[in-house]
């Protein structure tokens, strides 16, 4: 019985440890746009926001550009 | 060392960085790792626009000094440094602190003055300074 439990213990981790490294190995980043200023701040905008949907549609210009 | 010099070193340093041009304030080029002029010039329009777009965020002030738009295209990466400005394309996922350093190395080379060569003193007619007697 003991030895049963500890089997399907082991099973339960090893599947939801497979699981965490492909969705890593497999999910994409979000999009987003890191900004540092000269006071040493730094700020972030993902994916959705208005200002980084201003400043990714600027990037993805710069990016198109080199592969046209 | 002058603007070409520093991208070439650039991009034999750097494995991440894909295309990389050197603009001043007013978008002027003054060095290109791309061949395509055109496309140079829309690589620094667009870091341009990225620079002013995400100064305007900001209400307090500050300059923007470095940043990053990370695409599932690749990243575009923008650095200050007083009136030059650089700006880098890689791949998905990049070190970004990596090239960071790497772009403003190349900056700051850009803007170093080009070293020049020492000449050596000649030694004054009539005198033994710099002989090497034969006695063997």
């Amino acid at each position: 019985m003991k030895r049963k439990l500890l089997g399907l213990l082991g099973f339960g981790t090893g599947v939801f440890a497979g699981s965490v490294l492909y969705r890593r190995s497999t999910g994409r980043r979000r999009e987003r746009v890191d900004v540092y200023f000269d006071d040493g701040s730094m700020v972030s905008f993902v994916d959705g926001s208005p200002e980084a949907e201003k400043l990714l549609a600027a990037a993805r210009d710069a990016l198109g550009a080199l592969h046209r | 060392m002058d603007a070409a010099q520093a991208l070439a070193d650039l991009t034999e340093i750097s494995s991440q960085i894909e295309a990389a041009v050197l603009f001043d304030g007013e978008g002027a080029i003054l060095g290109s790792t791309l061949a395509d002029e055109g496309a140079a010039r829309a690589l620094a329009a667009a870091a341009g626009m990225l620079l002013e777009g995400a100064s305007g965020f900001r209400t307090g002030g500050g300059e923007v000094t470095q940043l990053e738009a990370s695409t599932h295209a690749g990243s575009v990466f923008v650095v200050c440094d007083g009136p030059r400005r650089i700006a880098a394309t890689t791949r998905p996922d990049p070190t970004a602190g990596l090239v960071f350093y790497d772009l403003k190395s190349c900056l700051r080379g850009a803007a170093a003055e080009p070293v020049k060569p020492r000449r050596r003193r000649r030694p004054a007619a009539g005198t033994d300074e710099g002989r090497v007697d034969d006695e063997a």
